[in-house]
């Protein structure tokens, strides 16, 4: 097991420097942040100043080497706006964002488990088939479309919920969430559901084809020739088994519901990472948009890696092999 | 005599498709005595899992049991609740799968799978159903089941996990076992011990026992009674030793081989030209007309199955009733 993770994180290593460099010439390519940052009224002198400053003036190589030796101190640059480290103007946002995409999650699992084991114990039924049609909704109605439709009907017509920012905060571990107080969670809800919309949909389907697929094999049909009650054939044979594909694919979908809330997050005026990154592109502020990039990738194989080791719990045939390996 | 544990009287169980009713099973009738096996052959799609099936009441819509009935210890389970068919699977009726790769639940203990077995028709705590558990496993000849039991079905072997699944059929001492093939994908060896040991168990505990087989020598060594069924239908029963030797009808003829003498027991069923009919319009007359080398204009009325000869049943209008050709 131990080795097993070691192998996994060094891996891990070689995937961030691949991608610190895939960043860093891609964010180059984007643009000369120059124009943008000093005015246009500047004169020559003052220009070669600032560019010099920022270290622009260096080589496309050296201004990796540079970002390399202070990234690994933990080190990932100033932002050229703000003027402050661009990890922590990353991580004060990073609360934000977690529990926008956490409070996502919860609601697709809450509400998609429960209508995808009916629809797929009940293919034929009516209210099975509204289900699908629904999760095809899901899928193909535009987030910030969705939005703008909660935005108008629950803040604006009903007057029920509040439509922009974080609204109260409490204080837990050093950081601010919106989920401890009750104005936090109104705040929250809209968003939330905004972002839970396509994952909904994504684990109807799945739980859906997993029954369908788990009702069929024998050891269900085993389970019911021992007598046992209809709840514990579906609850435990069954449930147990499809639990093993939703917890990977929705594990998996969590780095993306973080790296794509940018939409959700602008509609709602959300102050999380997705409104920095959108803010930091306009205008070009290649640090914070490099650290964010690595942070991403760095939680994507963060998440890759605890996914395994659940679905490893999950399933004792996954368990046996990497004991042995 | 007293009355057999099992009763199946001209029982119908029709699979309602798209494409029409497909007469899976369609007037079988038989029974199986107090401790008696009795082995039901046939080739595939022939409707032997269809009956075992309707037997423990797990046929899987679009199919129903459409008519007959099922006598059990005198009550009739074609017409019981699916509340009191519950209490008597696993408990009075057991079944046993073909594939013992696919019939334990790969992601619960193997204890799991057996305490809840238990506590599903006996209200005793866990750690009686545990003992229990462990106790089964012993007999079914498991090597130190205590430890076993902890184990997932993965880590046992296809024969290991057969008498696994036959352990949890005996829980709770059934007056029928219904076994479904339940040595055809185990090894040779592997199955002659798995033979032995339920052959032994039949007898000490008194279960009655239903074997479905495609292989003869199984039918052979273990089954008191044979019914051979072919198109939904039994078209042959009787004691196995005279079927096996004397086959009637001309299918049971053809499975077993031309020539009957006593070499050809043990032997697998044989391939006998042609298809099976689609069970969606059989033909007129006999369904095995097409293949059968006996056929003649008369078969094309319906044979009815009879007692030709004394405790030999046969559907056949032109029986080998002849003295077998030179052997
Ligand atoms: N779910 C179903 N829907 C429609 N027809 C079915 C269904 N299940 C079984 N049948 C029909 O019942 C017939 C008998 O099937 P059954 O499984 O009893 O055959 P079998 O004798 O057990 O064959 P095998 O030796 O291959 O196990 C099949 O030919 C098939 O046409
Ligand atoms: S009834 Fe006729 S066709 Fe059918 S098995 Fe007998 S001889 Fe053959
Ligand atoms: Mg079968």
């Amino acid at each position: 097991m131990t080795v097993y993770l070691v192998r996994r994180i060094l891996q891990a290593l070689l995937v961030v420097l691949a991608m610190s460099l895939i960043v860093f010439i891609g964010v180059y390519a984007i643009g000369d942040p120059v124009e943008i940052l000093i005015s246009p009224d500047a004169d020559q002198i003052e220009r070669e100043r600032a560019v010099q400053a920022l270290g622009l003036d260096l080589p496309l190589w050296q201004q990796y080497a540079v970002f390399l030796t202070k990234a690994l101190q933990g080190d990932l640059g100033r932002s050229f706006v703000y003027n402050e480290p661009a990890l922590k103007l990353i991580l004060q946002r990073m609360p934000a964002t977690m529990e926008l995409a956490f409070g996502a999650t919860i609601l697709a699992l809450i509400i998609g488990l429960p209508l995808g084991l009916y629809a797929g114990l009940r293919p034929d039924g009516r209210f099975s088939r509204m289900i699908m049609a629904g999760s095809i909704l899901g899928f193909s109605l535009p987030t910030f479309w969705v939005g703008l439709m909660l935005i108008m009907v629950f803040a604006v017509y009903l007057g029920w919920l509040p439509s922009t920012g974080r609204g109260e905060t409490g204080t837990l571990l050093g950081m601010q969430w919106s989920f401890l107080t009750w104005d936090g969670l109104r705040h929250m809800a809209m968003p939330a559901i905004n972002l839970s919309l396509f994952k909904i949909s994504l684990v109807i389907r799945l739980t859906r084809a997993g029954v369908r697929e788990t009702m069929l094999m024998d050891y269900v049909k085993f389970a019911r020739a021992k007598g046992l009650s209809p709840a514990r054939v579906t609850f435990v044979h069954v449930f147990k088994n499809i639990l093993i594909p939703v917890v990977t694919v929705v594990g998996l979908e969590l780095g993306s519901t973080i790296a794509f809330s940018v939409v959700t997050e602008s509609v709602f005026a959300w102050p999380g990472m997705g409104k920095l990154i959108i803010d930091s592109i306009n205008v070009l502020d290649r640090p914070v948009i490099v650290a964010y990039l690595m942070l991403i990738v760095l939680m994507f194989i963060a998440i890759n890696l605890i996914v395994d080791l659940t679905y490893s719990m999950l399933d004792p045939r996954v368990r046996l092999e990497s004991k042995g390996t | 005599m007293t009355a057999p544990t099992l009763e199946v009287r001209d029982l119908q169980t029709h699979f309602f498709t798209r494409a029409g009713v497909v007469k899976a099973v369609d007037g079988v009738s038989f029974s199986v005595g107090r401790g008696k096996v009795m082995g039901l052959v046939g080739e595939s799609g022939s409707g032997k899992s269809v009956t075992g099936f309707s037997i423990i009441g797990l046929v899987d819509p679009p199919g129903r049991i459409a008519g007959g009935s099922i006598l059990f210890q005198g009550r009739d389970l074609a017409k019981l609740s699916e509340e009191e068919m519950r209490d008597l699977r696993g408990n009075r009726i057991a079944m046993i799968f073909q594939d013992p790769m696919m019939t334990l639940n790969p992601v619960l203990r193997i204890d799991t799978q057996m305490i809840e077995t238990v506590q599903a028709h006996k209200k005793v705590s866990h750690e009686e159903a545990r003992q229990r558990a462990r106790d089964t496993l012993g007999m079914v000849g498991i090597p130190s089941p205590d430890e076993r039991l902890k184990a997932y079905p993965h880590q046992f072997s296809g024969g290991m996990r057969q008498r696994v699944a036959i352990a949890i059929a005996l829980l709770h001492e059934p007056q029928l076992i219904v076994a479904d093939e339940p040595t055809t994908a185990l090894d040779v060896t592997i199955q002659g011990q798995i033979l032995a040991e339920v052959q032994k168990l039949c007898a000490t505990t008194g279960t009655s026992m239903i074997w479905i087989t495609h292989d003869l020598s199984v039918v052979a060594g273990l089954a008191d009674d044979i019914a051979v069924m072919y198109a939904g239908r039994i078209v042959e029963k009787g004691a196995v030793g005279e079927v096996l030797d004397k086959p009637l009808h001309p299918y049971t003829h053809g499975l077993i081989g031309s020539v009957p003498s006593r070499n050809k027991r043990g032997e697998a069923l044989r391939q006998i030209p042609g298809m099976t009919p689609s069970l969606l319009n059989l033909p007129q007359g006999c369904a095995f007309r097409a293949r059968c080398p006996r056929a003649s204009e008369a078969c094309l009325a319906e044979p009815i199955m009879a007692e030709i000869v004394p405790g030999r049943d046969v559907r056949c209008i032109h029986p080998h009733l002849e003295a077998p050709e030179a052997a």
